[in-house]
């Protein structure tokens, strides 16, 4: 029979559940288990624990999750690929190596590092050209005093290394999240990865790169968060859901699936939601390594859980990176105040009156006050229509929110609210959130020459 | 006859940055064939105006019956910066299938004649 390569989806992001991932261990048959730890934004929550504590910046999720997992993965030569590694994948490895040591636990452990690109941004110049913001042209040296961090997505090069070098457990930073999934394919399978150059070859990268896609959201490709009327509810059991598994051949080819007995759906509509999610231009599906054509991707539906993937259509890899960069921009604070029946919009507006009186006797400097309706229309805004009995509704809140870049402001927002508890409206039920300021952040997405890159990644191994 | 796009179709949006980005599935041909004559940028960006500045991009993808669109500055300036409850446009598929669109009477019924596509016991 020929070689098929199973690989499992672990985590969708930091915080996911990782107990679904069990029943793909325990039942799944799975070979590899690739764990996504890190959307755009979470580097700078990793930041703000770095700067806490210079042991920290890694997803810190990792360390129990293995606990939970190594056992049953260990026993059935299951190997582990992630991204928690965040801004710290030696610390991730380190933490690690620490709780395995505790427990007499032996693992391999590769660290790969060398995403990390803030030097550069932060030294570049106007007069270099480089670095600007990749969706509306701005110059870096813009926010370059503000910036947080800035990490390049790397390919699935090193982590391709580090499963030949035998590590059980690699541990990286920001890779692309489907270059977790691409990269065992090419080490089982011996797919050429930067010499990939004929049609059949980048083809193969093409698919290992779309399994890796639908993959990379856990839940999300397996009927979790599948958005339509009515048609959800026919998708069993969520609270047990199975995390999506794929069955790979060498050619590329895929089945996607889930482990027996779980919940969720997997099924040719459940799959392209996920195919097509966060794609820009579906023609030209952007990865470190290799450019992806989803127009030629045929879905079969083979059902009871199974479809089949092929077709997608590979064009070389592109010459730069990704960088995804943030920045520190400002302040917000915000209150959110209900009132009930009778009158309760009317109230919110005169509510909303007073405090707009307060900001402006008091000149409490902001650039926005944002203003919405929690259980009326915050989620679609305009588009939401407008109820028909509005002036008598059971109740409403107002969620108000101030942007703002003086800190002081943002932490005084709160104390413009209780005294009109009792000299507002009435029949208030009560006020959320009278101190919350929270730092808002920028994001920079750019480009950079992918040999400024390559040329400082390493990958290390650890023994435990 | 007008429909929402939510009775032929259903969707997921998502973020990178400061753009939100849909796709927009019919459950069967029939029913990609109305998708891909009815939904245009030009008509999404008009159903989101009210709301939201941004350009729109369309691809029509027959393989996957499927539209591709992308919402360009839809999040304040992305997830982080965004100071709506929904700061990452979770719901924003929804919004989507609010729109309203036209099709003929055997239109409708084709759709809905039609069976799903994908595997539903």
């Amino acid at each position: 029979m020929a070689k098929t390569v199973r690989i499992g989806s672990g985590l969708g992001f930091y915080g996911d559940s990782w107990e679904p991932v069990v029943a793909s261990v325990m039942r799944g048959d799975v070979n590899y288990i690739a764990s996504d730890h890190l959307a755009e934004l979470t580097l700078a929550i990793l930041q703000k624990d770095r700067q806490r504590d210079a042991s920290l910046g890694y997803a810190r999720d990792v360390v129990p999750m293995l606990m939970r997992l190594w056992p049953l993965m260990s026993e059935r030569g299951v190997r582990f690929i992630c991204n928690a590694g965040g801004l710290n994948p030696a610390g991730a490895a380190a933490a690690l190596s620490a709780a395995f040591t505790a427990k007499g636990w032996h693992a391999k452990i590769a660290i790969v590092s060398g995403d990390d690109v803030l030097p550069h941004l932060m030294s570049a110049t106007p007069a270099m050209g480089e670095f600007d913001h990749l969706f509306n042209g701005m110059q870096v040296a813009s926010v370059s005093d503000r910036l947080l961090f800035a990490n390049a997505y790397l390919g699935a090069r090193p982590i391709v290394d580090a499963l030949a070098r035998g590590a059980d457990i690699v541990v990286t930073g920001r890779v692309a999240d489907a270059a977790l999934f691409l990269a065992p394919l090419v080490h089982e399978f011996g797919w050429k990865l930067e010499d990939a150059a004929s049609s059949i070859e980048l083809n193969q990268l093409a698919q290992g790169l779309t399994v890796g896609h639908l993959l990379e959201c856990s839940g999300q490709g397996s009927g979790g968060n599948f958005g339509s009327l009515q048609a959800w509810q026919a998708i069993p059991e969520l609270a047990y859901i199975g995390y999506p598994i794929a069955e790979v051949s060498e050619d590329g080819s895929a089945i996607i699936t889930k482990p027996p007995g779980t919940g969720g759906r997997v099924n040719f509509d459940t799959v392209r939601q996920q195919l097509l999610y966060e794609v820009h231009d579906p023609h030209a599906y952007l990865s470190p390594d290799v450019v992806l054509d989803m127009s030629t991707i045929r879905l079969d539906d083979l059902g009871d859980d199974r479809v089949r993937i092929s077709g997608a259509t590979g064009r070389a890899r592109p010459e730069q990176l990704k960088v995804v960069a943030g920045f520190r921009d400002g302040f917000k604070a915000e209150v959110t105040w209900g009132f009930s029946w009778p009158d309760a919009f009317a109230k919110t507006q005169a509510a909303l009156a007073m405090v707009k009186t307060q900001l402006a006797e008091k000149r409490v400097p902001h650039e926005e006050l944002y203003v919405e309706y929690p259980g009326l229309n915050s989620a679609h805004g305009a588009l939401a229509p407008w109820p028909d009995n509005a002036d008598d509704l059971n109740e409403v809140w107002i969620r108000l929110v101030l942007r703002t870049t003086d800190k002081a402001a943002a932490d005084g927002f709160g104390r413009l609210f209780p005294w009109m508890g009792l000299s507002g409206p009435a029949y208030t039920c009560g006020f959320h959130g009278l101190r919350n300021t929270g730092e808002l952040l920028g994001i920079w997405p750019t480009l950079i020459a992918r040999e400024q890159v390559e040329s400082q990644v390493r990958v290390d191994i650890l023994e435990t | 006859m007008k429909i929402r796009l939510a009775d032929i179709a259903h969707a997921r949006s998502g973020d990178k940055a400061d753009w939100v980005d849909f796709g927009l599935f019919a459950w069967n041909a029939a029913g990609y064939a109305v998708l891909a004559r009815e939904v245009t940028a030009e008509r999404v960006q008009a159903h989101f105006a009210a709301w939201l500045p941004g350009t729109v991009d369309c691809w029509p993808l027959p393989n996957l019956l499927a539209i591709k669109l992308v919402l360009r500055d839809a999040l304040q300036g992305g997830g982080a910066h965004n100071l709506r409850l929904d700061n990452l446009g979770k719901s924003m598929g929804g919004a989507l299938l609010r729109m309203n669109i036209e099709l003929s009477d055997d239109e409708w019924a084709q759709c809905r004649a039609a069976p799903r596509v994908g595997w539903w016991p």
